[in-house]
């Protein structure tokens, strides 16, 4: 999949720890131009930016330490799509970055002797279930009014959206569902053209 | 629960700590430092290497109490080590709760012919190995993640650069093989065939590799990063050194930024003393080298 036209999509898979690896892997599957970013210059003109799975703390301070937090903001607030796994749903949430208005509960699932897999209804991605992999996972704790709820585990909201953030407490990236995946990059072709069409008006 | 954790729960753990530091740690306290540094997780443990190494006698399995301490200070991932071969000091691990167990030749070893079945266990393990054949036939028994073995407590990086080093080297290697090869190969890895296979069409493991043993300065790091190790256990070489917190972050930054030598140097300054490091030779003069536990 590809943008509609135009060079390939230009991912960013934030890889200052974590599961960045598998992420970019599935991204350049789907034929994205996915790429490794761990400083705030390259994460300039992305059209997607996925912060994986990991240990938050550790990411958190990676982020404090490399001053990547106003690169990804910025990222947001023109509209590019971000999607966030496990600790990357924690570092978008309130209370770190702020990009969702909605608080993770860290570890919420236990720890990994409470690990698990399910098989999770997934809206907008059509189809058959998801096959979810939860790692130590968060949930969502409480969200505000904007904020989706994609699906659910037991009652806890396990993937969410709010504007062009996607954020899931489970590993689309271990699986080889990539329907996930294909949802972000469906964001950033539609972010794409409609930053094309905003210069064209102008 | 009735079947072992599936593979992928085991592995996807060791996924999560790609590109991070894992830390010894022997205190709730220190475990506090490490997580504040920037550790992915911890490995909580009575003695560093360097200690053990130093006191000599058996070395057991951790008191679970101080375990239990650990896991309570702090939010990121516990690992804890058992003796090579004792799967009941692993079922008591088990137990506990622990997130990783390592099958470690820093412990005496319980069992000189046969390693845990860590395919019988819902925990995910972590076992070190010298070469591709010794990581292969830990990852037949059920290991999700390999470490280097390094020489650890030693402060000196040259024993786990030469596994690092192997292991790359026997999977190019399986990687040049045509099929009619793989299975002479497998018989020279002594490796289970299946698993032999599938790290030829891979070119990679089919789990995470690390690197321990010997870690001491964030240029260290990165040189084991560069080699392929895909992040960094650090045992005696934080909290043996003279500022252990300095030294922790600095190594945390270093695997992270490895392949800018601008980063690691910004990281490497003003550090204090490194630990002191030892020379194999005079070790393996001196008695065992832990390295030769396991096979």
């Amino acid at each position: 999949m590809t943008a509609a036209d135009g060079p390939p999509l230009r991912i960013g898979v934030l890889a200052s720890q974590g599961g960045f690896a598998r992420h970019v892997r599935m991204l350049r599957r789907l034929h994205a131009d996915a790429r490794e970013v761990r400083s705030p210059a390259e994460l300039e003109g992305l059209d997607a930016l996925v912060v994986p799975g990991g240990e938050s703390t550790t990411i958190m301070k990676a982020i404090e330490r490399d001053g990547l937090g106003p690169a990804i903001c910025a990222h947001v607030e023109r509209g590019a799509p971000l999607l966030g796994t496990c600790a990357g749903m924690i570092v978008c949430d309130s209370e770190h970055l702020g990009l969702i208005d909605a608080v993770a509960r860290r570890n919420a699932f236990g720890r990994q002797a409470q690990s698990f897999e399910a098989q999770l209804d997934f809206e907008g991605i059509g189809g058959e279930p998801i096959e979810a992999v939860f790692i130590r996972a968060p949930w969502i704790e409480s969200y505000g009014p904007g904020v989706e709820v994609l699906a659910s585990w037991e009652g806890h909201p396990v993937a969410v959206r709010e504007g062009s953030v996607l954020a899931c407490a489970f590993h689309p990236e271990l699986t080889d569902d990539h329907r996930v995946h294909a949802l972000l990059m469906a964001m950033a072709t539609s972010a794409r053209e409609s930053a094309r069409e905003g210069e064209t008006s102008r | 629960m009735s079947e072992p954790a599936s593979f992928r729960l085991k592995t996807g753990l060791a996924e999560m700590l790609k590109g991070g530091v894992i830390m010894d740690v022997v205190t709730a306290e220190q475990a506090r430092v490490a997580e504040s540094s920037g550790a992915v997780a911890v490995m909580a443990l009575e003695r560093v290497p360097a200690d053990i190494r130093a006191d000599g006698g058996v070395a057991r399995m951790s008191n679970p109490s101080m375990i239990a301490e650990i896991q309570e200070a702090v939010s990121i991932p516990v690992m804890a080590k058992a003796r090579i071969g004792h799967f009941a000091e692993a079922q008591v691990l088990q137990a506990l709760e622990v997130d990783y167990i390592d099958e470690s030749e820093v412990l005496t070893p319980a069992d000189e012919a046969n390693h845990i079945d860590k395919l019988a266990f819902d925990v995910p393990f972590v076992c070190g190995a010298t070469n591709l054949g010794e990581a292969l036939r830990r990852i037949g028994e059920g290991a999700a993640m390999i470490r280097s073995k390094g020489e650890a407590g030693t402060g000196n990086i040259v024993e786990a650069v030469r596994h690092l080093r192997e292991i790359v080297a026997g999977i190019k290697r399986l990687q040049s093989l045509d099929s009619a090869e793989i299975f002479a190969e497998a018989k020279d890895l002594q490796a289970p065939l299946h698993v032999v296979r599938d790290v030829a069409e891979r070119g990679w493991l089919p789990v995470p590799l690390f690197c321990a043993g010997g870690i001491a300065t964030p240029a260290d790091a990165a040189l084991t990063m560069q080699l392929g190790a895909e992040g960094n256990f650090v045992g005696s070489g934080i909290f043996k050194s003279e500022n252990p917190e300095r030294v922790a972050k600095a190594v945390v930054e270093a695997t992270t930024h490895f392949e800018d030598p601008e980063r690691v140097l910004a990281a490497s300054r003003d550090l204090g003393a490194p630990m002191r490091g030892d020379d194999i030779a005079q070790l393996a003069a001196d008695g065992e080298l832990l390295q030769q536990r396991g096979w």
